[in-house]
């Protein structure tokens, strides 16, 4: 028998959460020809793609974005292989400890990084002037240099837990142990094996999360103004500004960059796609030649010391944060600041931060709610549809995670107005809840599918209708991946900086508009307190998913 | 003959008379529809202590007129110009997402030109009777654009340098000078990238410091003066680029990420548009005691900051209740005070009574700010053209 409901939830879900992208992209492809009635420039023309052309440095541009996205994603991805390999066996506590790094926002962790290498930063002054014999700071170019370099290292330190992340999760659908031991009987060590048979096949699960990276690395705007090359700007940064100029005859250059961005992405896709075919004749070449090399041993060592690295960057960056905010008169070459004080937190106190705060994390609890509510409704439409696997449209969920969100503000903005949301809690929430979903969606879904349909199906002998299977036995049973998923979502929410901006109108404060806007400010000090506690709630939202999946064991 | 003149005079100030009586009328009724309201005002969010004064400012609102002020904390002026034309371009006229916007030069003769205000209202302002606003003067020439009463000004700035007295005791106070110093001290001068109005400005000063005849500047450039008046400019920038930070191949962002640098030890200069921004940041242990700024010995770029309402602002009687408040005398007293804001007071002195301006004379003074020969004189600013092509000059020129 044909049902109706499911399929119309479906639909619902999708023109709600998926169809704004596509139009918002339409939107703004339209604007960046010419078609923008506030402008006079209703006519179709090339008129932006012209005036584009003609801004200095763009060929750079783009070339830094496309090797900063390309080398950051890869880098990223070499070093969570070296982390899942060293840590086998150990899934679970690689399991844990991960979450509080995919949670710390982008602009905090760039603002910590940015902090920590420069060659006047924490470890510069750790090391000089006894070991370096600096007295001022050489003239480095890091942070911001001109290859991009130094963006590309905090994209693989934001990434690489996402990654690794994924790949736990991909994990137990492969046969790991029988690849191992058939690669033993054939002579290989667990390295070797590990790198010829489970790899390739762990990349193919996780080759979506991996374009999302790419495409998010290709587009990120408040991590490229932290670390970013200025002169000229990554392309996204360069859209934005653009966007944002005084001179208002740059705003048609600018949709056409915002556009442009998007045909960067795909253009990074290509490169990628192209590089996976290259890897994998290598890898043929390379197993068919069987040799019982050391090499992949070495280079997953590499790249698992590489991980602990980049890790221990992280850790590093938020500690700096911690103590800026406590810092009262820091120089070059001082390791320590010259006295500890509150007056960060007092003067941040003043401004209204924990009103602040408290207005995030609702918007957030918000955000993650309704959030993780579509992705059961999309879930349950599903199975009550009786479909097993993701199905078609399902992918349409990841169309967010692959559009450069530059490409969408304006368009997005354009729909909140007619709908007459603009600059209203409602369009920051809907906007948030728009980024929240795939990634609910998304830790949900693995979970949702491998519950053993044994117990419900018990649960429909005992005669239990469809609801009372969901919620008394479904949603129970899902508790742990449940709690990760809001998690997830909440700090996906938290750390939206361009959707919460264009869609509030800049009315709607969070500690994430502030901390992008003092990071341009003056008083660092003032600065890392918004950004520390800008990390501290999705913290806090991890630690306490855990500890209520925990008591569900218990 | 005399007879009609004087019959004249008398329709005249019975007319004034009567104009007042409308303003006075119609003040109030501004006061009334304000009431109640939540002004959204768009200012630069990166000076902590503008905004301390504009939550003092909100305090102040809510228990005088019953209105709530909400700053949006903008990285960008631009941020705010983006939205207003988002909202044109959607069709939308009224409850716009701002109120009031600080707006400048540039931005305002854009906003003014595509048509994106509301005005002119400064007329209507009961404390704009405190202005000098004869046509030329400070308070009604915005980079010498005639305001026509489409923004009200809300406080004064002007260019200094500042710079660590602990390493540069004797520091260069003409820009021909500092780019000796410069090629001394390789790596440790730069300045603000010249897309922002700090790096701009920086461009400027040098700009009216080295025309060959600085009068061309209040006219708009033609391709004819723009190569005359800024040839000498660039023959002194491309000498002083290869001696900047990062030999000039990378720029801060703004002043602040430049003050940033000075205390981290980058560099050994950093500049401002508002002489006691340095003195502020020594009091929180942000910069180094031995800090001093100071303008430039043939004088430096200063204006006025000004707040203008968007067309579409929703609440547009709680954002002139908001700009009158400003132009208050205790206001622009409260705000001149070195504790709170240190910007100079935008009223005409002559037009204020004893009473009004004795707390001007009672405030305190303070050695790290620098004293009125530090600072030099006053030099009014070029046409807002000049800044726009500077700037696009500036980024040809230094693109790679």
């Amino acid at each position: 028998m044909a049902r109706p409901g499911p399929a119309l939830v479906r639909a619902a879900l999708g023109v709600g959460l998926i169809l704004p992208f596509a139009a918002a992209a339409a939107i703004t492809l339209a604007a960046s020809f010419g078609l923008l009635p506030a402008l006079g420039g209703q006519a179709f023309g090339l008129d932006p793609w012209v005036r584009l052309l003609d801004q200095p440095g763009l060929a750079r541009s783009v070339g830094v974005t496309l090797l900063a996205g390309l080398l950051g994603t890869a880098l990223a991805l070499g070093l969570a292989f070296g982390l899942v390999f060293a840590l086998r066996g150990r899934e679970g506590r690689l399991a844990r400890l991960l979450p509080p790094f995919l949670a710390t926002p982008h602009a905090a962790l760039a603002i910590g990084l940015a902090f920590l290498i420069a060659p006047s930063g924490w470890i510069g002054r750790a090391l000089s002037p006894w070991a370096t014999g600096w007295l001022t700071p050489p003239d480095w170019p890091v942070p911001q240099d001109g290859a991009g370099l130094s963006l590309a290292l905090g994209l693989a330190v934001k990434e690489l837990p996402f990654l690794a992340l994924m790949m736990l999760a991909a994990l137990p659908r492969l046969p790991v142990v029988r690849h191992l031991a058939e690669g033993a009987t054939l002579g290989y060590g667990a390295a070797h094996a590990w790198a010829g048979l489970v790899a390739p096949e762990l990349y193919r699960l996780v080759r979506l999360p991996v374009y999302a990276t790419l495409a998010f690395s290709l587009s990120v705007v408040d991590m490229a103004l932290i670390l970013g090359p200025t002169l000229p700007p990554t392309l996204p940064v360069a859209a934005a500004r653009w966007l944002m100029a005084p001179d208002l005859a740059l705003y048609l250059p600018g949709l056409a960059a915002a556009t442009l961005c998007a045909g960067l992405v795909a253009l990074g896709f290509l490169v990628w796609w192209l590089a996976e075919r290259v890897a994998a004749a290598l890898l043929r070449a390379w197993l068919m030649r069987g040799q019982r090399a050391k090499g992949s041993g070495r280079v997953l060592g590499f790249a698992a010391a590489g991980a602990g690295v980049a890790l221990a960057l992280a850790t590093l960056s938020l500690a700096a944060l911690a103590v800026w905010t406590l810092a009262w008169g820091w120089r070059f070459p001082d390791a320590w600041p010259e006295r500890l004080t509150l007056q960060g937190w007092q003067s941040a106190g003043r401004e209204g931060i924990w009103g602040l705060a408290a207005r995030t994390a609702a918007l957030g609890v918000a955000a993650s709610l309704l959030s993780v509510l579509c992705a059961i409704a999309w879930l349950e439409a599903g199975t009550r549809a009786g479909r097993e696997g993701p199905g078609r449209i399902e992918g349409a969920v990841w169309l967010p995670l692959l559009l450069p969100q530059v490409a969408l503000m304006f368009g997005l903005q354009v729909i909140a107005a007619r709908a007459g949301l603009a600059g209203a809690a409602g369009a920051v929430l809907w906007g948030h809840v728009l980024y929240a979903f795939p990634y609910a969606l998304l830790a949900l879904a693995g979970p949702w599918r491998r519950l053993d349909p044994r117990l419900l199906q018990a649960g429909a002998t005992l005669g239990a209708g469809p609801w009372r299977r969901l919620l008394t036995l479904r949603l129970p049973l899902l508790r742990g991946p449940l709690l990760a998923a809001a998690a997830l979502a909440l700090s996906v929410s938290v750390a939206l900086y361009v959707p919460t901006l264009f869609l509030g109108a800049g009315r709607i404060a969070t500690l994430t508009t502030e901390a992008v806007a003092l990071a341009s400010g003056a008083d660092r000090r003032l600065g890392a307190t918004y950004a520390l506690l800008q990390a501290a709630l999705p913290l806090l939202a991890f630690a306490l998913a855990a500890l209520l999946s925990r008591k569900e064991g218990a | 003959m005399k007879a009609p003149l004087l019959a004249a005079l008398g329709f005249a100030i019975a007319a004034m008379a009567q104009a007042t009586m409308a303003l006075a009328a119609t003040w109030d009724e501004t006061l009334d529809k304000a009431r109640g309201q939540t002004v959204y005002f768009n200012a630069w969010g990166g000076d902590e202590r503008t905004n301390s004064f504009l939550t003092w400012a909100d305090q102040e609102m809510q228990a005088r007129y019953g209105v709530h002020v909400q700053q949006v904390k903008l990285s960008d002026t631009g941020e705010a110009v983006a939205r207003v034309l988002a909202e044109k371009t959607a069709g939308q006229t009224k409850d716009g997402s701002g109120d009031l916007i600080w707006i400048n030069g540039a931005n305002f003769l854009s906003m003014k030109e595509k048509g994106l205000l509301y005005g002119p209202f400064v007329a209507d302002l009961p404390n704009a009777r405190y202005l000098d606003l004869t046509p030329g003067s400070a308070a009604a020439t915005d980079f010498t654009i005639p305001t026509d009463g489409y923004e009200a000004p809300w406080r004064l700035a002007k260019f200094v340098l500042t710079v660590d007295s602990a390493r540069e005791p004797n520091p260069p106070r003409s820009m021909v000078a500092l780019a000796g110093w410069a090629a001394a001290h390789p790596g440790r001068f730069t300045h603000p990238t010249a897309a922002n109005f700090m790096g701009a400005t920086f461009l400027k000063q040098a700009l009216v410091e080295l025309a060959p005849d600085p009068r061309a500047l209040a006219l708009p450039p033609t391709d004819a003066s723009y190569a005359a008046q800024t040839a000498p400019l660039w023959a002194w920038y491309d000498a002083l680029r290869p001696n900047l930070w990062r030999k000039g191949t990378a720029f801060p962002e703004n002043e602040s990420a430049l003050q940033k640098m000075l205390n981290d030890g980058e560099v050994d200069f950093a500049m401002a548009f508002d002489p006691a921004a340095a003195a502020a940041a020594v009091e929180k242990g942000l910069l180094p005691p031995t800090v001093r700024s100071y303008g430039m010995a043939g004088g430096s770029l200063g204006n006025m900051s000004f707040v203008a309402i968007p067309f579409d602002a929703a609440h547009r009687e709680g954002a002139m209740v908001l700009a009158n408040f400003l132009l208050d005398p205790a206001t622009q007293a409260h705000a001149q005070d070195l504790r709170v804001l240190g910007a100079a007071s935008v009223l005409d002195p002559a037009k204020l009574s004893p009473a009004e301006a004795a707390p001007f004379a009672a405030l305190p003074s303070s050695p790290a700010l620098p004293t009125a020969a530090e600072l030099g004189a006053t030099l009014p600013e070029p046409h807002p053209d000049w800044m726009v092509r500077l700037a696009a000059d500036w980024a040809k020129r230094t693109a790679p």
